[in-house]
């Protein structure tokens, strides 16, 4: 995984990197984001004007997420709606506002900000559609993923390979990482809300997904089953 | 092969076989990802390890078509 790579360099490395990933911005922006930035980074009622055209903007950017996941959020009125996208559109200013330095100039301003107000958006949603619901950490029933009206010799290896997971992920697997697999991987509980109930973050849930994915792999691996041509042909 | 239901299971559980990066490498680098792909530029072969997080990671995956279509649609 990359982030345990990059981890793993060491400081003069780190710091080459660093001076490597941050070139002068004003040498690359083009003349929209500069404005953007200028006008930001400004005092007084010119900054004041940009950061109400700067919400504006990621509002946009916020109603266009809500808009696309509305269909799967039924039970969520029009006006719960807007108010998420307003809240969402709110943090993401913050976000921007915050992290106005590490914007490097490697796209558009408004395409960097934008991915503020996405992911604000996405992330209250889904943890809305899940407000209030248990987290399933243990698996379903392993038969959900049998396929049914198999010839016996396809059955025999199906009942094999399954038992090969489900015994990979109850010896293989510490708790923690076995509770993140099952709900993430197999009952399908959103990231943002896992990592919400844990008290930690996406990224660091990730890792523990990657690790717990890393370890079943091997564990089927050790055991003759060849993964990646099965994978291969989903 | 004949188990769909067992192959998309195993596909979420195994998740990608090449390198990856993590959430917030992916969060980082999304908007010159999404860029490039509007310019009809390589982003994978720029930006390695994107495209297999998006196979691991629906959050990111979700977030990333969202960009797409957004800036997509600015551009048409």
């Amino acid at each position: 995984m990359q982030v345990a790579t990059r981890n793993e360099m060491g400081p003069a490395s780190r710091a080459a990197t660093v001076r490597r990933m941050k070139p002068l911005v004003s040498a690359t922006l083009d003349a929209e984001s500069r404005e953007w930035i200028a006008s930001l980074k400004a005092t007084g009622a010119p900054r004041d004007e940009a950061i109400a055209r700067l919400h504006a903007l990621l509002l946009r950017a916020a109603r266009f997420e809500v808009a696309r996941r509305r269909p799967t959020l039924p039970h969520l009125r029009g006006g719960d709606l807007d108010d998420i996208a307003n809240e969402a559109a709110d943090d993401a200013t913050m976000s921007v506002l915050r992290r106005l330095d590490d914007f490097r100039g490697a796209s558009r301003f408004t395409t960097w900000a934008y991915k503020f107000a996405l992911l604000e958006a996405a992330v209250k949603l889904r943890r809305r559609a899940w407000q209030g619901r248990e987290l399933p950490l243990e698996p379903e029933s392993w038969t959900l993923f049998a396929s049914s009206g198999l010839e016996p010799d396809a059955e025999a290896e199906q009942s094999v390979l399954l038992r090969a997971v489900e015994q990979g992920i109850e010896d293989a697997l510490t708790p923690h990482q076995r509770r993140v697999l099952v709900a993430l991987a197999l009952n399908g509980v959103p990231i943002d809300v896992l990592a919400e109930r844990l008290g930690t973050n996406r990224n660091a849930l990730y890792k523990t997904l990657h690790d717990a994915r890393q370890k079943l792999r091997r564990h089927l691996d050790e055991r003759g089953f060849s993964l990646d041509s099965w994978l291969e042909e989903t | 092969m004949e188990h769909p239901e067992l192959e998309q299971a195993l596909g979420r559980l195994l998740g990608p076989a090449e390198p990856e990066v993590g959430c917030d490498a992916c969060f980082e680098q999304l908007d010159r990802y999404v860029e490039l792909e509007v310019a009809g530029a390589d982003a994978d072969a720029a930006l390695p390890g994107l495209r297999a997080h998006f196979d691991g990671c629906p959050a990111c995956r979700e977030e990333h078509d969202s960009l797409l279509a957004l800036v997509s649609g600015e551009h048409s």
